[in-house]
């Protein structure tokens, strides 16, 4: 209730006063203050791999940044969209509205993440998406205000889908997450999958935040196929993989492939459990000094390494910083061109650049997991065994079905 | 996919593990309406109690008591967890609902309602929605049982088990013994009992102490199979609702069978048309309405 | 009630988007509307429906989808939307009057639950990610609700709110014409004393067919004129959530008075916005309010302050 009187006294001051200054948006830094909204999962199935961690991130790059930009002050603002497309889009409406957030990252699940980011391009505010995954971001709902930062279905599919029907995994059946990220992810997969050699046999749909796995399990055991993909993620894919393991499946002959794994869902399942698998990340904590010197820090406020989500977070918070000094205003058009033409380089992003259509192109990593006897400690889980250049791994513009790429 | 005998099977033989908790659930969901009037939407919750009592046992007992390698037993988890929150039942019986008996029954779902909301609320705020894994299943029950159509978890063939004996037992006691008989009287005239010189409003608290420790024993036999999560029980109790207007809420064997049976048909429904699953026991819930509104098994016209 | 006092509310219902957020405001205004085709049921009729979501996210739903992908005017949307929850509640309704008190409102839950899953796997509804971008289009095909006034530097979405605030009056109205019909003397009747009615010839089950389909599909015109402000019907529109806390809303206002459920609902979306920091704590709240509605104070915000001024509100 206090925040509705203290409006109605604002606005009732503002009518006396005038309302020729209506339009006002001279100023450098709009409102004199830059706020940062991250906006994601903070209860639910993907809380351990964005969460709270998400919003430390960000906390950390505003920090490092020095607190300040052009002279005005960074604010970092968090909120729980506990996966539901009507609380994001509300949320984030009040935030623009009432809040003045100029931009707002996390974002993950690909529902929360699309009512966002197309409520950002109606009101021309910027979302660096982090944690969302599905390719729909950077296609037909991109705006000239989204970004699309860390991975996406495309390379998901692509990079894991290659090495798996490579290495001799050719039929497979998809358990995969009733929403748009996962049917997008299994379509991606699929696309690369028949493209490489071998062939989908079927499908299963289920529910986000599944309980039970076994009879989905189940029937992708009688289909007999090769390789068992799991086109879901966090709480999701550590169920099924623990699940399929009380049922003796994917012991013999059936082997069982995440296509979005975290370190988070490593930890949780164990190296005993994991160990072996093959999946593809955007970033790895342990991959050189200086991903591990953020990795310490982080790990030091977090207590947990950081994931692809939340070490992107830091770095698009960063980046976009920069970009607001370099032009000198946190007007949306500006930093958004801004942060179209310059390099993107960090521990986080090799050899980054983002595109016209706000896909941020940079390496990407395909992981194994290590065998109990190869990990020296409680966060050394993975391996990476190949690096996969951004313009390999992403959609090509030419494939692109996005408004803003000219053809 | 192919109807395979093997793939219905095995499909039925996970229906049925469903469906042993509908049973259990529904079980005590009659019996509290048998005695009290009341239909007990806080029973999801009470589920998900028992489900981390196992669980908090397990992990954050023995550090809370100073001794942080102590992990709760599954086995004392079976007895503990239904104690304790069949003595919750109680304690909420005496303290609240024993004042809704002079109101309109509808005011009794609503406090429980309003009960499922605060403990569901609570431990969404403490725990993660997605479930935490319950890793204290006991060491002999591990590993698989080959049935000939399907590799089928030790594990969940006790529970199967285990709930059809407590389920029979249940109805053995209320229907075959003088304790039941008492209670089936009291349900129909609880004055007439009370000139017997039984305390009736002490046979109302057992009663709802039985029930809630019936929703907790399964709450803790789930946990191994399920991630125990805040949002476990809601999730079970409508399903289980639509179970109890099926059956009726007259008869306890109505429960039971209705409850197994279910179970099974849905497990059949995901071989024979998988999206229909989750509405099919709704969809007989209609059926049963037009030609039977009373339930299968129900007395009430 | 006091013609003064129905003008004087009129008039704040005009004025009030221009010192509150008029997001806020049309949000509260769904609600309430909702909440009052909720208490023509559980108030004048005795009948409590658990299933309620099933109306007015439907309606949501059905509207959303027109006006997204067929160009339906937002007026021709939100009609389509409350004649599908109406013909929704009179097949739910036929079911769920085969039974009473606490089976009807298990059969109610239940039927609604039918409507979740529908909700959740039909082709046009986006599953769990809603129904997204529903435009909010031109009234009439002359009045763009999405024009926004600046005033005071604030963006406004007037013409929207005086849509919402239109629909909402309608809605009202005719809410209180049909309880203060003759119709709705012998739903009173059924109420107190249903064998009564019976023998006095009424048909019961018509009436309270009757009052069911217009409960729904008021709650249906809710729903759709949300799906319009939100630009979005999700899941949550139709879960039993949210039929719970319509329950809550009218309960907390006063079952069966003229503004309990307007109260109930300025309170509990008041609280929910406001205490949005607090996250799921918000759930505790909401279930410790049931509580203390439900054991100590039944008549409700509006119905205890009735008694004590001793006259009806």
């Amino acid at each position: 209730m206090k925040h509705v009187f203290t409006r109605t006294t604002l606005l009732l001051c503002a009518l006396a006063a005038t309302s020729g200054m209506a339009d006002s948006n001279k100023e450098v830094i709009s409102d004199g203050v830059v706020k940062i909204g991250v906006l994601t999962d903070m209860s639910g199935v993907y809380s351990t791999l964005g969460g709270k961690g998400t919003q430390v991130a960000v906390e950390m790059a505003v920090k490092d940044f020095g607190g300040t930009v052009l002279g005005k002050p960074i604010q970092v603002i968090g909120a729980d969209h506990q996966n539901k497309a009507d609380i994001a889009s509300a949320k984030a409406r009040e935030w623009f509205d009432n809040e003045k957030v100029d931009m707002i990252t996390g974002l993950l699940n690909t529902g929360c993440a699309l009512a966002v980011q197309k409520l950002g391009g109606d009101k021309h505010r910027i979302t660096m998406n982090t944690g969302a995954a599905s390719t729909e971001l950077t296609n037909k709902a991109s705006t000239p205000y989204s970004v699309h930062y860390v991975y996406d279905t495309y390379a998901l599919g692509k990079v894991t889908g290659q090495a798996v029907v490579q290495g001799g995994g050719k039929s497979w059946f998809f358990i995969t997450a009733d929403y748009a990220f996962g049917q997008s992810l299994e379509q991606n997969t699929t696309n690369f999958v028949t493209k490489f050699g071998g062939k989908a046999v079927g499908s299963v749909r289920h529910p986000l935040a599944t309980a039970d796995f076994s009879s989905y399990l189940l029937q992708a055991q009688s289909s007999g196929a090769q390789i068992i993909g799991l086109a879901n993620a966090g709480g999701d894919t550590i169920n099924a993989i623990k699940q399929a393991r009380e049922f003796g499946i994917g012991q013999k002959g059936q082997k069982l492939v995440g296509l979005l794994v975290f370190d988070t869902d490593i930890k949780s399942l164990g190296l005993t459990v994991a160990q072996g698998m093959q999946f593809t990340s955007g970033f790895y904590w342990d991959r050189d000094d200086a991903t591990r010197a953020f990795a310490k820090r982080f790990f030091a406020i977090h207590k947990a390494m950081p994931t692809m989500d939340q070490a992107g977070a830091y770095s698009a918070t960063m980046n976009y910083l920069k970009a607001i000094k370099a032009a000198g205003t946190d007007d949306p058009d500006a930093v958004m061109a801004k942060l179209k033409s310059m390099d993107i380089s960090d521990f986080f992003a090799v050899h980054g650049k983002i595109r016209v259509d706000g896909r941020m192109v940079h390496d990407m990593y395909l992981m194994e997991v290590k065998k109990p006897s190869e990990s020296k400690g409680e966060w050394d889980l993975l391996k990476i065994i190949k690096t996969i250049p951004g313009d390999e791994a992403f959609m090509p513009l030419s494939e692109s079905t996005s408004p803003l790429v000219k053809k | 996919m192919e109807m395979s005998f093997q793939a219905v099977m095995s499909q039925v033989m996970l229906g049925l593990n469903n469906g042993v908790f509908y049973a259990m659930l529904s079980l005590g969901l009659s019996v509290i309406f048998g005695l009290l009037n009341i239909v007990n939407f806080v029973h999801g919750a009470l589920y998900m109690l028992g489900a981390y009592v196992a669980l908090l046992g397990y992990t954050m007992l023995g550090p809370l008591l100073g001794m942080p390698d102590y992990h709760m037993n599954y086995w004392v988890a079976l007895i503990a967890a239904p104690l304790v929150v069949g003595a919750l039942g109680i304690g909420v019986e005496r303290t609240m609902l024993r004042r809704l008996q002079k109101v309109d029954h509808l005011y009794g779902l609503l406090l429980t309602f309003g009960l499922a909301l605060i403990i569901q609320g609570v431990f969404t705020n403490y725990f993660n929605v997605s479930g935490d894994a319950y890793d204290g299943k006991p060491e002999v029950l591990n590993g698989v049982v080959n049935l000939g159509f399907m590799m089928f978890p030790k594990y969940r063939l006790w529970v199967i088990g285990i709930s059809l004996f407590v389920c029979f037992g249940t109805w053995f006691v209320v229907e075959r013994t003088k304790l039941g008989s008492y209670l089936r009287a009291g349900t129909e005239n609880p004055d007439m009992v009370k000139a017997f010189g039984i305390n009736v409003p002490l046979m109302v608290s057992l009663t709802y102490g039985y029930g809630a420790a019936l929703a907790a024993f399964a709450g803790v036999l789930a946990a191994p199979i399920y991630s125990v999560s805040p949002v476990m029980g809601s999730e079970m109790i409508i399903t289980v609702f639509a179970v109890v207007v099926i059956g009726g809420m007259g008869s306890i064997m109505g429960s039971i069978i209705t409850g197994l049976l279910l179970g099974m048909v849905e497990g059949f429904t995901k071989v024979v048309y998988a999206p229909a699953s989750s509405t099919v026991i709704f969809l007989i819930m209609v059926v049963v309405l037009l030609v039977k509104p009373a339930g299968l098994f129900g007395k009430e016209a | 009630m006091n013609r003064f006092v129905w003008i004087a509310l009129f008039i704040l219902g005009l004025l009030v988007p221009l010192v509150v957020y008029p997001v806020f405001m049309m949000k509260l205004l769904c609600f309430a509307l909702f909440a009052f085709a909720f208490d023509l049921l559980l108030g004048y009729t005795g009948l409590l429906s658990f299933g309620h979501a099933a109306f007015f996210g439907s309606a949501s739903y059905v509207t959303g989808h027109l006006v997204k992908n067929s160009g339906l005017t937002p007026e021709l949307g939100v009609l389509a939307g409350t004649l599908f929850a109406g013909v929704l509640g009179y097949v739910v309704g036929s079911l769920a009057i085969r039974r009473q008190g606490i089976y009807f409102a298990m059969v109610t839950l239940a039927l609604a639950q039918i409507v979740y899953f529908v909700a959740l796997k039909a082709p046009f509804t986006g599953g769990e990610d809603g129904l997204q971008g529903i435009p909010r289009g031109v009234l009439f095909g002359l009045i763009d609700l999405n024009r926004v006034y600046s005033v005071g530097g604030h963006p406004l979405a007037l013409n929207l709110y005086y849509f919402v605030f239109a629909v909402f009056c309608l809605g009202f109205w005719i809410i209180h014409r049909t309880i203060h019909s003759p119709f709705g003397q012998v739903l009173k009747a059924i109420r107190e004393n249903e064998p009564r009615a019976i023998s006095l010839g009424y048909k019961v089950d018509r009436f309270k067919l009757m009052a069911f389909v217009i409960s729904a599909a008021m709650a249906g015109m809710a729903g759709a004129t949300k799906s319009l402000v939100f630009q979005l019907a999700s899941l949550t529109d139709v879960s039993w959530h949210t039929s719970g806390e319509v329950v809550l809303m009218t309960l907390l206002g006063g079952v069966g008075t003229v503004f309990g459920p307007l109260v109930g609902a300025f309170t509990v979306v008041t609280l929910q916005s406001e205490l949005s920091s607090v996250g799921s704590w918000i759930t505790v709240i909401i279930g410790s309010i049931f509580m203390v509605c439900v054991l100590v104070f039944r008549r409700g915000m509006v119905g205890e302050l009735a008694r004590l001024l001793k006259r009806p509100l």
